[in-house]
């Protein structure tokens, strides 16, 4: 039950897009079409549950004080969290690039639908945005980090989806000139954070 | 004595290849220094534009769409966005700088990876620092230092710019990008903070107006994620329709 609560929460209570604004540029660089943007939000769930279990792993038995006693009782003063950033994104970068890596060899279909995308993903905010609330949130296990890995993805991918059909449509709309393109896509992106803030008082 | 003779020639010939190949030397130091074939002022034109060109006709935000992600979440008050403005301005002139140093000897392929080593380095300097002397606005900003390693704009010039220029236009160009993340992120906090909770850098601003008196209310929405993104829409607008030539065509 607690799973499936933090499933739901991270979904659409905190939504990496509408609640914290992370992973938005390529969320407006990559909207314009409807199948770009399935592309890319795919490929951002796989990351994000990949990554932030691994991350989490890497915090639990390396970064946090006190964590590297399963080497020797010694270490217990030993504090390496100065290293979180540098640790995090070495491991989103070198994922990203063996995900890439192992979709090539094994899924020429897919790497071909989603190869462009995979490389951004490694400076996509998101990812690393899901690894530093992972560490904010003291999970309990890997299997909580997996699924609000997990959840965060598809909150992005739902996020991306909509905008994406939204500007589809849009495109045959009368909008004001200075307001084209950029503008407006910011604004829907206003309207549809206060449509996912209604979720905000649902407490799970 | 001929042979003396030869060798003193030859001798002098190596002392002139010698000096020769510092002088070439100093030259291509010169050259990799300043990057340009004669000698340019420090502030001629072409510099001075890489200053202002962001500022407003290539400005990240709102025309490059680049680094929208901290842009938004920590423009709630004045304060936490100029902090985060002058840490984006010193990582971004840096890592700038460094990537250009190295730019000869990074094998593109890893090239990314390296980029995203040296901006981390920077950004743990300037998380430390924060933590160390401004340690409430550290907080503030939480996770957000941390993702300026992601900013878009960071990764973006540096693949777009340091890669292909010199140290020193490459240091400018880091601090014009930068300049214009930070004016946006002012503008947008300022509203913000002003409409949202009717004070400037913690300062009543509204109450000293008297505003309050005459049934006046702060605009709690403001304070909300959604305003943020709207707040940016209507900035892009005031831009676009004064520089027309921004406009998008679809």
């Amino acid at each position: 039950m607690e799973l499936i609560n933090l499933f739901t929460k991270s979904i659409f209570i905190e939504n990496m897009v509408f609640a914290y604004f992370l992973g938005m540029c390529s969320y407006l660089a990559v909207s314009k079409t409807v199948k770009t943007a399935v592309g890319l939000g795919a490929a951002v769930i796989f990351v994000l549950a990949v990554t932030v279990p691994v991350n989490y792993l890497i915090d639990t038995y390396f970064l946090q004080q006190g964590a590297l006693t399963w080497l020797s009782p010694e270490f217990a003063e030993v504090d390496l969290s100065f290293l979180t950033f540098i640790m995090f994104i070495a491991v989103i970068a070198s994922m990203v690039q063996l995900v890439e890596m192992t979709v090539e060899k094994f899924a020429p279909a897919l790497h071909s639908s989603l190869g462009i995308f995979l490389p951004l993903i490694a400076v996509n905010c998101a990812i690393l945005g899901g690894s530093l609330f992972m560490q904010q949130k003291d999970f309990v296990g890997i299997h909580e980090a997996g699924v609000y890995g997990l959840g965060s993805g598809i909150g992005f991918f739902l996020a991306i989806l909509g905008i994406a059909a939204i500007r589809e449509k849009i495109a045959y709309s009368n909008v004001p000139a200075p307001l084209k393109g950029l503008g407006i896509t910011f604004i829907i992106t206003g309207l549809m954070a206060i449509g996912f803030m209604s979720f905000m008082g649902i407490d799970l | 004595m001929q042979q003396d003779n030869f060798d003193m020639m030859s001798t002098k010939e190596n002392i002139e290849s010698k000096t020769s190949s510092e002088e070439k030397k100093k030259k291509e130091m010169i050259m990799f220094l300043s990057s340009s074939e004669e000698k340019e002022h420090f502030l001629s034109k072409a510099n001075r534009k890489l200053l202002s060109d962001p500022l407003d006709d290539n400005n990240p935000i709102t025309v490059q769409v680049l680094g929208i992600c901290s842009a938004l979440a920590i423009t709630v008050q004045l304060k936490p966005a100029i902090v985060m403005s002058l840490a984006v301005v010193f990582v971004m002139a840096f890592s700038n700088m460094i990537i250009s140093m190295l730019r000869n000897s990074i094998p593109s392929r890893i090239r990314i990876i390296v980029q995203l080593v040296v901006v981390a380095a920077m950004v743990i300097l300037v998380d430390q620092i924060l933590k160390a002397y401004a340690f409430d606005v550290s907080k503030e900003l939480s996770i957000f230092i941390g993702l300026i390693i992601t900013n878009c704009i960071i990764m973006g010039r540096l693949e777009a710019f340091a890669l292909g220029n010199g140290v020193y236009k490459s240091f400018l160009d880091g601090i014009g990008n930068a300049a214009g993340y930070g004016l946006i992120l002012i503008i947008i906090a300022f509203f913000r903070e002003l409409f949202g909770s009717g004070t400037l850098l913690g300062y009543d601003v509204v109450s000293w107006t008297g505003l309050y008196d005459a049934g006046y209310e702060n605009n709690g929405f403001f304070l909300l994620s959604p305003m943020a993104l709207i707040v940016v829409g209507i900035v892009i607008w005031v831009q676009r329709s004064r520089n027309r030539k921004l406009i998008e065509e679809n």
